[in-house]
């Protein structure tokens, strides 16, 4: 439909800002990995032809590696480690009238995304709020909390699973747990590090020392290295919490873009507004979904005063944006709606 | 080294041709296959219908206009073909059974009857579905439209065999104007 242009142009606008922040985590992780490397590569340049040159960059691949075990392992068994850490069951043959009604909702999404079924959960929490998980879109999952059942109506619902189906039809598990490989292995070397700079302090120091005179005597080595070397260190400190930063800055993106998407599905922003509305009055924390899935939630299963608050904290550290933003947002998906409806009767 | 530049020229063309032919039979495909999907879920459509009717019957034995009118529309809906002619005839039908759910409202045994109740579920739902598999249908052709009738995919159009696919216009004005209506009276949107 040529008319629901300004649906697309959201998501377009969010998935490049998406990309541009994964494009910069990348780089940064490749700083981190290899920047020691880069130095000690320069340190050890002016050796002597018998002394130890860095070629090969070790920290670097340490860390990709772990990088890339610790992916694989959420891959295999991430979803079901999820859907079994929240107690949730499948619906296999709808019983209840609401049960049968959150089936057929998933089926209109699904007709209405292009994707196939996936499966359907419930989790006997009394808090609203859904997920979803699996890694791609035919092993898909789409989980929502009893309380959600019991709370919205049916064109609510619907707004919640087209949002659980945009996160499916968009990737972001893939991504997110591409990310989250990258914030552990992140995680893991600057601990390493640190722990070697505590215990063989001295080592660091004789090895850069050595390089620096068998570099013909001149002081302190390659000071390109050093400088290289130094902010390497440095860089190291905080990478933790930057690439924290930086990971949930792609997550704030993605629900965004999760919400434009299931507008785009429903044609009917209003309804996942007002559903937000109502999850974003039930102050509770979704006790039976772990912090490893929140960033699949529709809101933020522990809201620690971040998602509900705007300002700074919120602005970096959370895994969503504030709701207030994202039902303005929808607001105005649907003004923009209105207006083009208007124009056309 | 020119003849090199030469080949590499043709290779990416060739290449490009490849590519641009496959993307066009991929939407084509697409195409057909939301068709069918409509498809699908009008005859599911069709097979409810009768079920409501008779449900709803024999507490509504004076409203006998409307039901011949819903089931009149639906044996019309179940014979058309192609895209135009169906669009009409299940416009209509969706019209004659917005009539009979909002006569349902000022039956009280009816809003409490359970197999009332979950047949409107079902209805519903697949009302949104016929709407749904119609929204991605039209995504997908205006999609195949734009991308066969552009330039540069433009070229290889005639090779793919691909014409222009009819969307699903709403014609009437009426059903353009009334939402969708929520019929699970059960839980009222705020």
């Amino acid at each position: 439909m040529s008319d629901d242009a300004n649906l697309f142009a959201q998501q377009e606008a969010n998935r490049r800002r998406s990309n541009w922040l994964v494009v910069g985590f990348i780089i940064f992780f490749a700083w981190v990995g290899f920047g020691g490397d880069l130095a000690l590569g320069l340190l050890t340049a002016d050796a002597p032809p018998d002394g130890y040159h860095h070629v090969i960059p070790f920290i670097g691949l340490v860390g990709t590696l772990s990088a890339a075990a610790i992916c694989w392992y959420a891959w295999r068994h991430g979803a079901e480690r999820v859907l079994w850490s929240t107690g949730a069951w499948e619906i296999i043959e709808p019983i209840t009238p609401e049960q049968k009604q959150l089936v057929n909702v998933v089926e209109e999404m699904a007709i209405a995304s292009g994707l196939p079924k996936p499966r359907v959960y419930v989790v006997p929490d009394d808090d609203p709020n859904a997920f979803a998980t699996g890694r791609d879109e035919r092993n898909a999952s789409i989980a929502v909390t009893q309380g959600l059942l019991t709370a919205l109506s049916r064109d609510e619902l619907q707004g919640v699973i087209a949002h659980e189906m945009a996160h499916v039809r968009n990737l972001d598990v893939r991504l997110m747990t591409l990310l989250a490989g990258m914030v552990g292995a992140i995680a893991l070397m600057s601990d390493g590090m640190g722990r070697m700079m505590r215990v063989g302090g001295r080592g660091g120091l004789r090895l850069g020392g050595r390089g620096g005179s068998g570099g013909g005597g001149g002081k302190g080595g390659n000071p390109l290295g050093i400088i290289v070397l130094v902010f390497w260190l440095l860089t190291l400190v905080v990478a933790p919490v930057v690439s924290r930063i930086l990971a949930m800055s792609v997550s704030r993106k993605r629900e965004f873009l999760a919400d434009a998407t299931a507008a785009q599905f429903t044609r009917n922003p209003m309804a996942l507004a007002s559903a937000l509305e109502k999850l974003a009055s039930a102050t509770a924390a979704t006790r039976s979904i772990t912090s490893g899935a929140a960033h699949l939630c529709i809101v933020d299963p522990s809201p620690s005063l971040l998602s509900s608050r705007e300002g700074f904290l919120a602005d970096v550290l959370a895994s969503h944006p504030p709701i207030r933003q994202r039902i303005i947002k929808l607001e105005g998906m649907s003004y923009q709606q209105a207006k083009r409806t208007a124009a056309a009767s | 080294m020119s003849a090199i530049i030469l080949l590499v020229v043709i290779v990416v063309l060739v290449l490009w041709i490849i590519g641009a032919y496959n993307g066009l039979i991929a939407l084509k495909n697409q195409v057909l296959n939301a068709w069918k999907q409509i498809d699908v879920q009008l005859k599911r459509r069709h097979d409810l219908i009768p079920n409501l009717v008779n449900t709803v019957r024999g507490a509504m034995d004076f409203e006998r206009g409307t039901l011949e009118a819903v089931i009149a529309a639906r044996n019309k809906a179940v014979g058309a073909t192609g895209v135009k002619d169906t669009a009409r005839a299940e416009g209509e039908l969706t019209q004659a059974l917005g009539r009979l759910f909002a006569l349902t409202e000022a039956y009280p045994e009816l809003k409490a009857n359970q197999n009332v109740l979950q047949l409107q579920e079902e209805l519903t739902s697949t009302e949104n579905k016929v709407g749904f598999a119609r929204q991605l249908y039209n995504d997908v052709a205006t999609q195949y439209n734009t991308k066969q009738a552009t330039f540069p995919t433009l070229l290889v159009a005639g090779l793919a065999k691909a014409s222009p696919a009819e969307l699903w216009e709403i014609e009437d004005v009426a059903e353009r104007a009334v939402p969708k209506v929520d019929l699970s009276f059960n839980k009222p949107a705020q």
